[in-house]
């Protein structure tokens, strides 16, 4: 299947999932209520790409992804996986897509790991070659080789999810979902699995979706990254894209020769905290830095500076708060 | 170790785990794998769960060990307690003893069959109340067949052991001309009774999807039939007999046949060839629970919960 140039793996049109919630409304009247949780969400995503799908809880984001693996049966629009309707062929669709939900393991608590891997391999029937090399490659970039004869419940969080990621592309999945893949683990363990989901991105060619929280993951590993909020997609292009898209400030910080009061008359910036000698101006992110800095140096004297960029997690709460469909 | 009773009663609980292997219900217009080809990947992932869940458990065999004798010894003491009835009465409701106790041993070892096979779906509610479900909705294998599977438990071997020994203990001391077909008999009530009693567990899990604490509503008619059906039919009401006959035809797991093996008559004074119609009544009631699964299925997958 190598037709055209940039196949789109994964297709999304107008795709909607209303659910009908009761709720109690005094002691036994139960009012029936309609909750949008994605509303007409429209992407694709080509074969190959690593996209970060972000959003505050309830926007929608576990919703998506149990639809595109089938769970979930979409209340409207278009929905293609790899050419397959999820809804109507989730066991064919199952064989090729991966899944990790980062609170959520798949694997035998009682067994050792390998066990896991094992059931992996019957149940997907994975060609014995294929699976001896996806194993090899797995625990060597994983670090797998002294967990695998350990119960799973002896595993620390980090080595657990390690061993999640794993059992998810044992099978050659052209998909991988990830739920919040990185949550609770320390720092160093979040740099193994990023540095292995960028290794499996690029040696295989895998696609993935990757939803988190962390947006150092995002950072790290995606070019794209989608914003979701209220069930509807409110950014959707490249992560430099999204501080301009957020009206994102930049902040110089400069350290005076001595402690004055707070810097005035530059124009286009404030002085936002003063702590001794050091000031904090902020100032649009999209305007330069250059005349402000000569503006300071000419009047205070300057002894050294920094620009800082703004703070992602800032910009995409602002992207929140603006509301739904500001931005696009 | 498991493959003996595994094998048997999937061949003759086919009628229950046939419908509802094929899990891609509804939506599916069609295409696919055949009905056999599905059945048989479910049963082929049956046993891949159920080897897991056997391993498992013998990863803390003192425990396994002592669950396995106490369950035994538990149901036991049902029987204990018929035969010390017994030591005051002669017979109980028209019943000898070995009467009753091939009552007992066929309920028994139908339900103790159906428990060891698919007892385990009674916690799909708490499978979907803490949201792991999806995870079995992610693999290429029927949902049926893993939830069938999921926390297969050796130790309910302990019921079958049991149930099979009074069923063992009682037929030579019973006044019947054996025929080659009588003697059919006895296996073909013991897995109909099975399916009978599997088709409830599969009803009362797909029930779970829309009420997730609804196991025991099924308990009450697997548990709580189980403990009616070891006892002769004349001594309960009419009503309840009739009830247990029409509605909840549990009565064709042993009380049909077995009035049929002993040459009594019906207490309702149905005709004598109804008892032959266990296995249908089986295949009826395991294609209904089939039906009820998919629904169910179906309700949880448009609406998540």
């Amino acid at each position: 299947m190598s037709g055209t140039a940039a196949e789109q793996l994964i297709e999304m049109d107008g795709v909607e999932k209303v659910f009908s919630v009761r709720r109690k409304e005094g002691r036994l009247r139960r009012v029936r209520h309609e909750v949008r949780a994605v509303d007409g969400i429209t992407f694709r995503v080509p074969r190959g790409e690593m996209v970060g799908y972000i959003g505050p809880n309830g926007a929608g984001k576990s919703t998506t992804i149990k639809m595109l693996t089938g769970i979930l049966v979409p209340s409207g629009g278009r929905l293609r996986v790899a050419g397959i309707d999820p809804a109507r062929e989730r066991t064919r669709l199952a064989r090729r897509i991966g899944v990790v939900f980062g609170q959520r393991t798949t694997l035998w608590w009682d067994l050792p790991l390998k066990d896991s891997y094992e059931l992996v391999r019957r149940m997907y029937r994975v060609p014995d070659a294929r699976y001896r090399d996806n194993l090899a490659r797995c625990v060597e970039l994983l670090d797998l080789a002294p967990l695998l004869d350990v119960p799973v419940r002896q595993l620390s969080l980090g080595q657990r999810m390690r061993g999640d990621i794993a059992a998810a592309l044992l099978h050659d999945p052209e998909v991988l979902y990830l739920d919040e893949p990185t949550i609770g683990l320390d720092v160093v363990s979040k740099a193994k699995v990023r540095e292995f989901l960028r290794e499996v991105n690029a040696e295989r060619g895998t696609t993935v979706l990757l939803t988190t929280h962390d947006l150092t993951d995002i950072e790290q590993l995606c070019r794209r990254v989608m914003v979701i909020d209220h069930g509807r997609l409110v950014y959707d292009g490249r992560l430099d894209g999204l501080r301009a898209a957020g009206e994102g400030e930049r902040t110089l910080v400069v350290d005076l020769a001595r402690e004055l009061p707070p810097i005035e008359g530059v124009p286009g910036a404030r002085t936002v905290k003063v702590a001794g000698p050091r000031q904090w101006l902020v100032f649009p992110a999209g305007q330069s830095a250059a005349p402000l800095v000569a503006a300071v140096a000419e009047r205070y004297p300057l002894v050294d500076l920094s620009v800082r960029e703004p703070d992602i997690e800032d910009v995409i709460a602002k992207l929140y708060a603006g509301g739904r469909g500001g931005v696009m | 170790m498991v493959s003996g009773p595994v094998a048997g009663p999937s061949a003759a609980g086919g009628a229950a785990a046939g419908g509802p292997a094929t899990d891609r219900g509804g939506p599916d217009g069609g295409g696919g794998p055949s009905r056999g080809a599905a059945l048989a990947q479910g049963l082929r992932a049956y046993g891949l769960i159920v080897r897991m869940w056997v391993r498992s458990t013998l990863a803390y065999r003192t425990s396994f060990v002592m669950t396995a004798v106490g369950n035994f010894a538990a149901s036991g003491l049902d029987f204990v307690a018929i035969m010390l009835m017994f030591s005051q009465i002669d017979t109980l409701g028209g019943f000898a003893l070995p009467e009753v106790a091939l009552l007992y041993g066929t309920s028994s070892s139908s339900l103790g069959l159906a428990d060891l096979l698919l007892g385990s779906m009674s916690r799909l509610g708490q499978r979907i109340r803490d949201g792991t479900l999806d995870t079995l909705l992610l693999r290429p294998v029927p949902v049926f067949a893993q939830v069938a599977a999921d926390r297969f438990a050796l130790r309910r071997l302990g019921r079958i052991t049991q149930g099979v020994l009074v069923l063992g203990w009682s037929l030579p001391q019973l006044d019947v001309a054996w025929t080659a077909g009588r003697i059919l008999l006895v296996p073909l009530m013991v897995l109909c009774g099975a399916a009978i009693y599997g088709a409830v567990y599969t009803a009362g899990a797909a029930f779970q999807f829309w009420a997730q604490d609804a196991a025991e509503v099924q308990n009450s008619f697997t548990y709580g039939g189980n403990a009616m059906l070891q006892y002769p039919p004349t001594v309960f009401s009419k009503e309840l007999v009739r009830g247990v006959t029409f509605v909840i035809p549990l009565a064709f797991v042993n009380w049909l046949p077995a009035l049929l093996l002993l040459g009594r008559p019906d207490p309702l004074g149905l005709p004598g060839w109804v008892a032959f119609l266990g296995p249908a009544v089986a295949g009826v009631m395991g294609a209904g629970a089939g039906l009820a699964w998919r629904y169910g299925l179906r309700a949880y997958r448009s609406t998540g919960s």
